[in-house]
């Protein structure tokens, strides 16, 4: 789970981490109001979006006037901001965070992250900052310093003083940056969270340490017991598909083809979605329903997938394991009658109770087409989806 | 032979009393498994199944002599109840539980890591449907009929997906040694290869699939595994051709967030390392019975 810049940072003030003055704002006059309470004469109003670069996006204006904040706080609220992470479809912007400007005299890199081949936590720095990590693994991997932490152990000093040094850290400003480094780690080891990015990690002209931005992605399985952090969720970010899916205890990924699905397992899933491209189609949709489909689960899952318009065709693969197939087709059966279904559907049922689910789809009397194999199915499915758009034509 | 367990393995069930503990130990019980009792904190000395409840698993592997054990406790405590069994002496655990926090995987990786490797529990999943050596023992959640007997090791992070393979081949008339599910997370007890190098030991086995999904290093590590260390063909299967990056598909650990992480990155490092490739998801079986008529 994501949260906002502003959230990151207060979490990350409370753990000792330096941080600019800053408000947050849902109108213009909100953010004027924000500026006169920080004062001083230069202002960054900056889009609260869960997304990576938002400056290169525009948005984050600097302001020299309470009516520049104005302005761009009138120019960002409401904006949908497309960044090089958001995919074409962006993100709107509800929210600004209003900061005191920064004298920037050096700019660093800094994260905490789960490394999953090490199984431990990583910290990354750089005293290449400012720029995507991701191109400074390319261009300059040897500007880049990796530390390991001991799970057992935790962060000791020596391994953030050697961070710091690999920071170019000034010897006056040694002992806040491990008081730094060692803060945010405690917040990501306490609040189990996955990543903890501060790009970039500034020094001031004043000589603070401070972080200038700040992002926090928190582990979904660990908010059972992170009931603050799970309250900092923004549905407002999250695709309201997913939203619903994930609300419905089902796992949905909306994507650009028009061959809707609906499969049990994740892996089975992703499958799937490759027969179908590779028989020349295109998945509209990742959806995993899990183990336990139920004929309400069914109806809600058909639900969703039909609530893209784009779709032309849809897919259904079950491998019954706990799952029995005659439970699936009834609850199939059930969901295409009460939704007055309109495009082909695909059924492909496999495992437990086989010939008992062929049966029930047989007899109901519904068009359904019936595949016996994973090939089959994704073939007839492609079939069906271009026969549709044939017909239209 | 098979790997990790056979029909004398004795088993326990970690949340034994439970309503998916209870239906899946029946399940098991009645595949021929030789589950020797359970474990539920607080309800030692009853008998549930006809058999023996203990309050930890200390007292089942001394009482029962148990070996192994299979996990269905909630995700909060599981952790817990695999540090628990790796202490008491178990000497195989499959971990069934989805949505253990990544911080506490950490944590069991570090404590199994305690032990000196002879003495170390082998720890599959979590978030897996577990481990079958087919007609011999059953210690998972999975359909047991649609596995035959034989000579092919599947290895992969899918339960239906697995599935799907076992049918293909039952289908062709192809048997399995044995099917090891190691979960979607993004840190299990055991890695492809780790099961990979229990395979190559194993007798019986004389192709291994591997069936891997998008995200994190470990189908790649396992190939290289597979070309310096195994004498056994190599059949592997990515999922994922058509996810998005950055978008997490389903599993925790199914996401693309690095370079090298695409199904088409991991499937082209594969060649290279000698591994077969399964061009579809539908043709896993077949690309197993092409490689097996080679030997």
């Amino acid at each position: 789970m994501d949260i906002h810049e502003y959230q990151a940072k207060e979490i990350l003030s409370n753990y000792g981490v330096k941080i600019a003055v800053g408000g947050l704002a849902y109108s213009p006059e909100d953010a004027v109001q924000r500026a006169r309470e920080i004062g001083g004469r230069i202002w960054a109003v900056k889009a609260q979006i869960h997304s990576g670069g938002r400056g290169k996006a525009g948005g984050i204006i600097i302001c020299r006037s309470h009516d520049e904040v104005e302005a761009a706080a009138e120019a960002l609220l409401g904006k949908r901001l497309i960044t090089h992470q958001t995919g074409a479809v962006g993100k709107v912007c509800g929210r600004l965070y209003v900061e005191a400007g920064t004298e920037i005299t050096k700019e660093m890199y800094f994260c905490l992250l789960v490394d999953r081949s090490a199984e431990r936590i990583v910290m990354i720095g750089s005293a290449q900052g400012g720029m995507e990590i991701e191109e400074l693994a390319v261009t300059q991997p040897d500007a880049i310093k990796k530390i390991y932490i001991d799970p057992a152990v935790g962060l000791q000093d020596y391994q953030a003083r050697e961070m710091a040094f690999a920071l170019q850290m000034d010897a006056d400003n040694m002992s806040h940056a491990v008081k730094t480094i060692k803060g945010c780690y405690r917040a990501l080891r306490d609040l189990d969270a996955n990543m903890l990015e501060i790009n970039p990690l500034v020094t001031t002209h004043s000589g603070k340490l401070l972080a200038l931005d700040a992002k926090m992605t928190f582990d979904e399985n660990a908010l059972f017991r992170q009931l603050k952090i799970s309250e900092l969720r923004d549905k407002t970010q999250e695709d309201p598909r997913e939203t619903a899916a994930a609300d419905r205890g089902l796992s949905y990924v909306g994507l650009d083809g028009d061959i809707g699905c609906m499969i049990n397992g994740a892996g089975l899933a992703m499958a799937t979605m490759d027969m179908i491209k590779l028989a020349g189609g295109e998945p509209a949709n990742f959806l995993d329903v899990g183990g336990g489909a139920s004929a309400e689960r069914t109806e809600k899952a058909f639900r969703l997938v039909l609530a893209d318009k784009n779709v032309k065709a849809m897919l259904v693969n079950i491998f019954a394991g706990i799952n029995r197939c005659d439970w699936i087709a009834e609850g199939v059966v059930h969901a295409v009658r009460k939704l007055d279904m309109k495009v082909p559907l695909i059924v492909r049922l496999s495992g437990t109770n086989v010939e008992e689910g062929q049966r029930i789809i047989a007899e109901s009397g519904l068009p359904i087409i019936t595949a016996e194999t994973l090939a089959e199915a994704a073939e007839k499915a492609v079939q069906a989806r271009n026969d549709v758009v044939a017909s239209e034509a | 032979m098979a790997i990790l367990i056979n029909e004398t393995t004795r088993i326990i069930v970690q949340g034994f009393t439970g309503k998916i503990g209870s239906f899946h130990a029946q399940d098991m019980i009645h595949y021929g498994s030789k589950i020797v009792g359970g474990v539920t904190p607080g309800k030692g000395g009853q008998t549930h199944l006809g058999l023996p409840v203990f309050n930890m698993v200390k007292e089942a592997v001394q009482h029962a002599g148990a070996e192994a054990s299979i996990i269905f406790v909630p995700p909060a405590f599981a952790a817990d109840s695999i540090m628990e069994a790796a202490d008491a002496g178990i000497k195989y655990c499959v971990a069934i539980t989805d949505g253990i926090p990544t911080q506490d995987m950490m944590r069991v990786k570090n404590f199994l890591r305690r032990f000196p490797k002879e003495e170390r529990m082998i720890l599959t999943g979590p978030n897996c449907a577990g481990t079958i050596s087919p007609g011999r023992a059953m210690l998972g959640i999975m359909p047991g009929h649609i596995y035959q007997q034989g000579h092919v090791g599947i290895v992969g992070r899918s339960g239906t997906l697995g599935y799907e393979a076992a049918d293909q081949m039952k289908r062709l008339g192809i048997g399995i040694s044995s099917s090891v599910g190691i979960g979607g997370d993004p840190i299990n007890g055991s890695s492809h290869r780790d099961v990979l190098a229990l395979f190559e030991q194993d007798d019986e086995t004389k192709v291994v699939l591997m069936i891997g999904e998008i995200g994190g290093p470990q189908e790649v590590e396992a190939g290289l595994f597979a070309k310096e260390h195994m004498n056994k063909p190599v059949v592997a299967y990515i999922a994922g051709l058509t996810a998005p990056e950055g978008r997490r598909m389903g599993h925790a650990g199914a996401i693309i967030s690095e370079a090298g992480e695409s199904a088409a990155e991991k499937v082209a490092m594969l060649k290279d390392y000698g591994v077969t490739i399964c061009p579809t998801p539908a043709s896993m079986g077949a690309t197993v019975a092409e490689v097996l008529a080679k030997i």
